[in-house]
């Protein structure tokens, strides 16, 4: 089952390392890995998604928690979250018909046009991993130039929080 | 006090009692040397390698339950300590590694002796530190020592860069008692419910089984454990990590468990209807096949990590916390409830456990020609009337060690149990023999083993260290011979220690005394003869049988109850009456 595990972990130059080195060490997957400073500069957020029977789960979460610089974890996925991941992509739009069938495209999604030249069309998209997909799935393969997706984050529902 | 960085390091071991550092010059220590230089309170101990100076830490801290420190350089100094790291990471042994490191303006620069020792080291510490700052260095230092010795234990290495040592840059220095770290907080008392639910568990047994391992002697934990299997009246099993933290001599025990553990401890985990698993960690070399093991049993399992529980084996009862606390909650518990153990039932239990026991899984052929590897140990253990420290390096002398030295008391057995490191024995028996100068120390090791640190012998004769080496020689790697016969159709694939060199010549050239014995009727004569030698290291180099095999054995990924015998135990078994008893 996927899994989004929430951490916040001591902002040091080790610490990234230290828990991409627990997942290949042990084998586990890392479907995503997103980390970024926090409002207190100490700390750092990652945001891991990872796939596993209940019982790797469980002991992924436990082998982070053992790590030192592992502060707090949490499991966004035992309870109600908010999940989003933002993803570029640079097509190729080239010809009016193309051009109006893109900016079409993008309106659906809700997706926005952040860069245009005379061929190209960058676009911004925010939303869930499977709705990046779709959106993908809508342009001809040949006209994909470039994606970056970020990963995905999430957040808990409600009061519930991962602070310290 | 205004200090150097170098002397902060000197004084601060000092302000912790650390007694010896273990360790090997180079260029980005030589400040830390210097400041060694000058006092007299940290000894330091010349290795010949920086792998002995790991394993003689470690072999230090397993018999004091001290922390072993070591200093090593940067580059190879540092990578050469690895595999000395990684013995202690997998058997939980709290060492603190100083590294020098290329100055803090090189890293990264591919400079003379630079290595990523914070990167090559992660997978096999507990934690490392890259000091950055020289007000730092204390208080690391303090953290190390903290991260190392409490929870489960383990190493941590601390790697300094040259210019953080530098003698012309001093600040000043206060030892700090305390550290704090938010990210680290090890659960230290089981939790009342859990104990409670056990010690119900525990008291509602017919067939129970008591299996604990090198927890319980690194939480101190060997008097709490003799308590409770006491008032309980179970049978106990140890882990090959586990060994006198039970009375090897006790009628409860019925000694190690797991690939060569004894017959009823195996068939008793088979059997059994509750385990109570004590600081052990179900590895491979225990549980065998996982579906099968302990088909019928409850399990209650008492560990310091929270990723030891449910790893490779479901558990019923997990109970989080130190062995000693829990263990003393349980024998307070157990005298306060209104159950007590089923006698009736645990009479049976015990009768069958019995049968097992006389079937004699140990026995070997006491009248062969050749000198018995299991005669030599029998011998040690009665030559130093069971009383003696016993390093060990690994392969079946380590086996034969386990399974006829009876340890009455923790710490006595050291041994690599988890990483399996040829190359152990020695440098750990001189981290023992510093710690107990007037103790026997024997160092029980093979012709293959012993040479993969022999270079300690130097270090023996410095530092007037006298262990025993006592060397089981039988021109082969043995366990690896064993499983070629056994696997391989005896396909001795470079198994074959040719060339080897005359043993009693080399210990007589690094300055000590050799003995060969290749008689059985000299055996006896000759390890007293070498443990009388108070004062010298003796290398008894025992010409041992080539053929023989370690037994019982369960095949890697076998069931505990499918165990290969030996043939003297076959015979037994064979004239077994329809009863279950012996004819």
């Amino acid at each position: 089952m996927r899994h989004i595990i929430s951490l916040l972990v001591e902002n040091e130059s080790g610490a990234l390392s230290r828990i991409a080195g627990l997942f290949s060490a042990r084998g586990y997957n890392i479907e995503s890995l997103t980390v970024a400073t926090t409002e207190d500069p100490t700390l750092s957020r990652m945001t891991i998604v990872t796939t596993g029977s209940d019982r790797i789960i469980e002991q992924i979460t436990k082998q982070l928690n053992k790590l030192i610089d592992v502060v707090k974890l949490q499991d966004m996925t035992e309870g109600d979250y908010i999940e989003r991941e933002m993803m570029f992509i640079k097509v190729r739009a080239d010809g009016s018909d193309q051009r109006a069938e893109i900016k079409r495209l993008s309106d659906i999604f809700r997706a926005r046009i952040i860069d245009v030249t005379d061929t190209t069309y960058c676009i911004e998209l925010t939303g869930s991993g499977d709705k990046l997909d779709a959106y993908i799935n809508t342009i001809h393969d040949k006209n994909v130039i470039e994606v970056v997706r970020s990963g995905s984050m999430g957040i808990t529902r409600g009061e519930k929080a991962l602070t310290l | 006090m205004e200090l150097s960085g170098s002397e902060i390091i000197v004084q601060f071991l000092k302000d912790e009692g650390v007694e010896y550092v273990f360790g090997y010059p180079g260029g980005a220590v030589l400040h830390i040397y210097d400041a060694i230089h000058n006092q007299e309170d940290v000894k330091h101990i010349l290795v010949r390698h920086e792998q002995g100076a790991t394993h003689a830490a470690d072999g230090y801290s397993r018999a004091t339950g001290k922390p072993g420190v070591v200093l090593v350089t940067s580059g190879p100094g540092a990578t050469n300590a690895i595999t000395g790291i990684a013995t202690a990471h997998m058997d939980s042994i709290p060492l603190i590694v100083l590294s020098g490191q290329v100055p803090s303006g090189m890293i990264g620069s591919d400079a003379f002796q630079e290595v990523d020792a914070i990167g090559c080291t992660r997978p096999c510490v507990k934690h490392n530190f890259l000091v950055k700052d020289i007000n730092d260095l204390a208080e690391t230092l303090k953290k190390a020592f903290y991260v190392a010795t409490t929870g489960r234990p383990g190493p941590v290495l601390v790697d300094i860069p040259k210019d953080i040592t530098a003698p012309q840059i001093k600040i000043p220095y206060k030892y700090p008692k305390s550290v704090k770290m938010r990210s680290y907080n090890p659960t230290v008392k089981g939790h009342p419910r859990q104990v409670k639910k056990a010690v119900d568990l525990l008291l509602s047994a017919k067939r129970p089984m008591i299996y604990s391992g090198g927890g319980v002697i690194l939480g101190e934990a060997s008097n709490e454990l003799r308590e409770v299997v006491h008032k309980l009246g179970y049978p106990i099993t140890q882990t090959l990590m586990g060994l006198g933290a039970f009375p090897g001599t006790d009628k409860q025990n019925v000694g190690m468990l797991g690939m060569h553990g004894t017959y009823e401890a195996n068939m008793g985990m088979h059997e059994c209807d509750v385990l109570f698993a004590v600081g052990a960690r179900f590895d491979d070399r225990i549980t065998g096949d996982t579906s099968k093991f302990c088909p019928q049993a409850k399990i209650i399992h008492i560990d310091i990590d929270p990723s030891s529980i449910s790893k490779n084996i479901n558990v019923d009862i997990p109970i989080v916390g130190e062995t000693k606390q829990i263990l003393s909650d349980m024998a307070k518990l157990i005298d306060e409830h209104k159950e007590r153990p089923n006698q009736k039932a645990l009479q049976e239990w015990w009768k069958r456990i019995h049968s097992w026991q006389a079937q004699d899984c140990l026995a070997f052929d006491r009248d062969s020609k050749h000198i018995k590897p299991q005669s030599v140990i029998e011998t040690l253990y009665q030559v130093t009337k069971g009383e003696a420290f016993v390093t060990s390096d690994v392969g079946q002398h380590q086996m034969f060690a386990a399974q006829f030295y009876l340890f009455d008391e923790p710490r006595r057995w050291i041994n690599s149990g988890g990483l399996g490191t040829m190359g152990f024995g020695l440098p750990s028996a001189m981290g023992v023999k510093l710690a107990y100068p007037e103790a026997d120390v024997a160092c029980v090791t093979g012709e293959g083993s012993i040479q993969m640190c022999i270079q300690e012998l130097s270090t023996c004769l410095q530092y007037d260290l006298p262990v025993k080496v006592v060397n089981l020689n039988n021109r082969y790697l043995g366990m690896v011979r064993q499983w070629q016969e056994f696997f391989y159709e005896k396909r001795y694939s470079h198994s074959y220690m040719d060339a080897l060199p005359d043993f009693v010549k080399l210990a007589e050239s690094y300055g000590h005394v050799g003995i060969r014995v290749e008689d059985p009727a000299d055996l006896h004569d000759a390890m007293v003869e070498a443990f009388a030698m108070k004062d010298r290291v003796v290398f008894l180099d025992v010409i041992t049988d080539q053929t023989e095999n370690v037994y019982p054995m369960i095949q890697a990924g076998a069931a505990h109850n499918s165990m290969e015998i030996s043939p003297e135990h076959q015979k037994r078994q064979n004239s077994i009456n329809p009863e279950g008893e012996l004819a």
